[in-house]
């Protein structure tokens, strides 16, 4: 069975392979070698998640046989195997949602670029979710913005270099952060592999010495990762970037890339500095009280928005909120509810994109909110998934943001009463303002149009591709909604593989 | 204090780490935030080379057969400021090639400007 523990290095090795690969190819058979490169990987992940469920312990991969503290290492436990196999089915649908929308948003001979980018972003990803060792993790940072920065300015339209240009800016700014958080951190401790590190901050918290660079590095690190995923004061980048870009990017950067710094915060967490050195510095409060500033400002935001994917990249600045409060509350349970919550937000927030571009489609490309009135009885596929992913982001049952936003609540109970009661009450506030512009759209789409029919309705049978991965979409929501309790029992398993 | 007198090169480095930082975000022009960047990159370079540097040592390369590790200076983090430098220069490249498509679009480096435009071209 050893054989299999090769498995996340070739994972990574194929994506960035076939990146290269790419290049050379006609249009036609990079598409397919995209969607097969992400099916096998997929598998990969699947295989030796099963494996890692059955050994029921994590394992250390040497790079190239030098044994640590010198060599370079992946690592990889059932979360991350998991983690792995999810992007890639989010990845997956992502892409082939929105690959007839590509054709129409993006110059001929750039269709071939197209999926180099998603290549490497999903090796950079992978890459992120196995290292072990801080250095790697920061040049396949780089790789992922380089890779996401492409995604974004795909289309060559001014409204998409400009997002393109903010995100770069505020993107390297973090990245600049984090590196300079991780060399003070090697100058403290002499190490850049994970385990390493963690023992030398112990014995440093042990012998109280260097707290206060310790403690800048802690800072420089949480607030580098938050920075690039979007945490609530540093969001100005996001919505034009996910609302100008063609819409497998923005399902794809909404889902995957945010989330992939998340899941490295968390890495740094539990295995870099520690979870109790790191709950221990002041550093949460602040991660905690961001995170309840961006639940509510993100949703007052979208609803003023009247551009329905405006709308709905606004909402990711309210979910990135909900998932940074669970890692600020400082318990095992709610980083569990994080990470849940990273799976629920990334499965509903991509078929939402799919979903918008559907309807907008339908309403003679126009993505203004006032001419998507009745859009859903004239593409009666797109207007479904809208709602599923409508319902699941206000958290009704059946869904997976009911069980996010319930596993966060009862997170909170478990926590001290000063950060309960902001935690509970700003949960509710923000359920209702989710309620507030996610209904509202809902109710407008499946508002009947009087009089003349402006738009033609667009049949079930010519959607095709198209049709059939909403579907999926929607299933995978309802199997995260319904069968939650082995998903959260799979996380905290892979939590305690962690430590 | 004395630490920071001491310790004069790492000091140096945070100073232009802010400058760059600054530069970065608050310049209007394009190229000018280009160089903000490229500012703060090299000070975590210098910051980096500052912590490797041993006095009275010298280049970690094997030359007249002494092997001693009493020799050389660390060569690890000479090591990840090439690779910083790698990634620094992409990235360089990549805003500088954002920042062409621009100028030919809006004749214009000020990126302020070209947002309150692209307001306009929405608002028609």
């Amino acid at each position: 069975m050893d054989f299999l523990k090769n498995l996340p290095f070739f994972s990574i090795m194929i994506s960035m392979f076939s990146a290269i690969i790419t290049s050379i190819l006609p249009k036609k058979a990079a598409k397919w070698l995209n969607t097969v490169v992400i099916v096998v990987i997929g598998i990969l992940s699947a295989i030796l998640l099963v494996y890692l469920f059955g050994t029921g312990e994590s394992y250390t991969f040497m790079m190239g046989h030098f044994p640590a503290p010198w060599g370079n290492e992946i690592r990889a436990g059932v979360l991350e195997a998991g983690m792995a196999l999810f992007f890639c089915i989010i990845m997956l649908l992502s892409v082939i949602g929105g690959s007839k929308k590509l054709e129409a948003d993006v110059a001929e001979e750039k269709q071939g670029l197209y999926f180099i980018l998603m290549d490497l972003l999903l090796s950079s990803l992978l890459a992120l979710i196995y290292t072990n060792d801080l250095f790697t993790a920061y040049v396949f940072v780089e790789i992922n913005t380089i890779a996401a920065c492409g995604l974004i300015m795909i289309r060559q339209t001014g409204h998409a270099i400009e997002a393109a240009v903010r995100y770069m800016i505020m993107s390297l700014l973090g990245s600049g952060l984090l590196l300079l958080g991780l060399c003070v951190l090697y100058d403290l401790t002499g190490h850049l592999l994970m385990s390493n590190i963690k023992e030398q901050v112990a014995v440093l918290v042990a012998n109280n010495q260097y707290q206060i660079p310790l403690l800048c590095c802690i800072v420089m690190m949480s607030i580098g990762l938050s920075i690039k995923s979007a945490l609530f004061p540093f969001h100005a980048w996001l919505p034009n970037a996910y609302g100008y870009s063609t819409v497998s990017s923005s399902a794809v950067l909404s889902s995957l890339v945010s989330k992939g710094y998340i899941f490295l915060l968390i890495k740094i967490i539990y295995r870099v500095i520690g979870f109790d050195v790191f709950k221990n510095s002041r550093i949460i409060d602040i991660l905690f009280v961001f995170g309840l500033m961006g639940m509510i400002f993100g949703s007052l935001s979208a609803i003023r928005q009247k551009d329905v994917k405006r709308m709905v990249a606004f909402s990711s600045v309210a979910q990135i909120g909900y998932i940074y409060m669970g890692i600020g509350m400082g318990t095992n349970f709610a980083i569990a509810a994080s990470v849940f919550h990273i799976l629920s937000h990334a499965a509903t927030k991509s078929l939402l994109f799919i979903a918008s571009e559907g309807l907008c489609d339908a309403s003679g490309e126009s993505r203004r909110m006032e001419d998507l009135t009745g859009a859903a009885y004239r593409n009666k596929i797109a207007g479904a998934a809208f709602l599923v992913g409508s319902l699941s982001m206000v958290g009704v049952p059946l869904f997976p943001g009911f069980i996010s936003k319930l596993l966060f609540a009862q997170s909170a109970l478990q926590i001290e009463f000063t950060k309960m009661l902001p935690a509970l009450i700003v949960l509710g506030i923000s359920t209702i303002l989710n309620a507030v512009y996610f209904m509202k759209a809902s109710i407008r789409i499946y508002t009947p149009v009087e009089g003349e029919k402006r738009f033609p309705v667009v049949p079930v049978k010519k959607q095709g591709i198209y049709g059939v991965v909403l579907v999926v979409f929607i299933l995978l929501n309802l199997y995260l909604g319904t069968f939650s309790q082995p998903i959260t029992d799979w996380i905290l398993q892979g939590l305690g593989m962690f430590a | 204090m004395g630490n920071l007198l001491v310790n004069y090169g790492e000091a140096v480095a945070m100073i232009l780490f802010a400058i760059g930082a600054a530069n970065l975000l608050l310049h209007k022009n394009l190229i000018k935030k280009i160089i903000g960047l490229n500012i703060m990159d090299c000070a975590v370079y210098l910051f980096l080379a500052e912590k490797g540097y041993i006095t009275g040592r010298g280049v970690p390369i094997v030359v007249d057969g002494v092997q001693s590790v009493e020799a050389y200076i660390n060569p690890i983090p000479s090591g990840l400021v090439l690779t910083g430098i790698v990634v620094s220069v992409s990235v360089s490249a990549l805003m500088l090639a954002l920042t062409v498509r621009l100028y030919k679009k809006y004749h214009t480096l000020d990126l302020d400007e070209i947002s309150m435009r692209l307001k306009k071209e929405e608002g028609m």
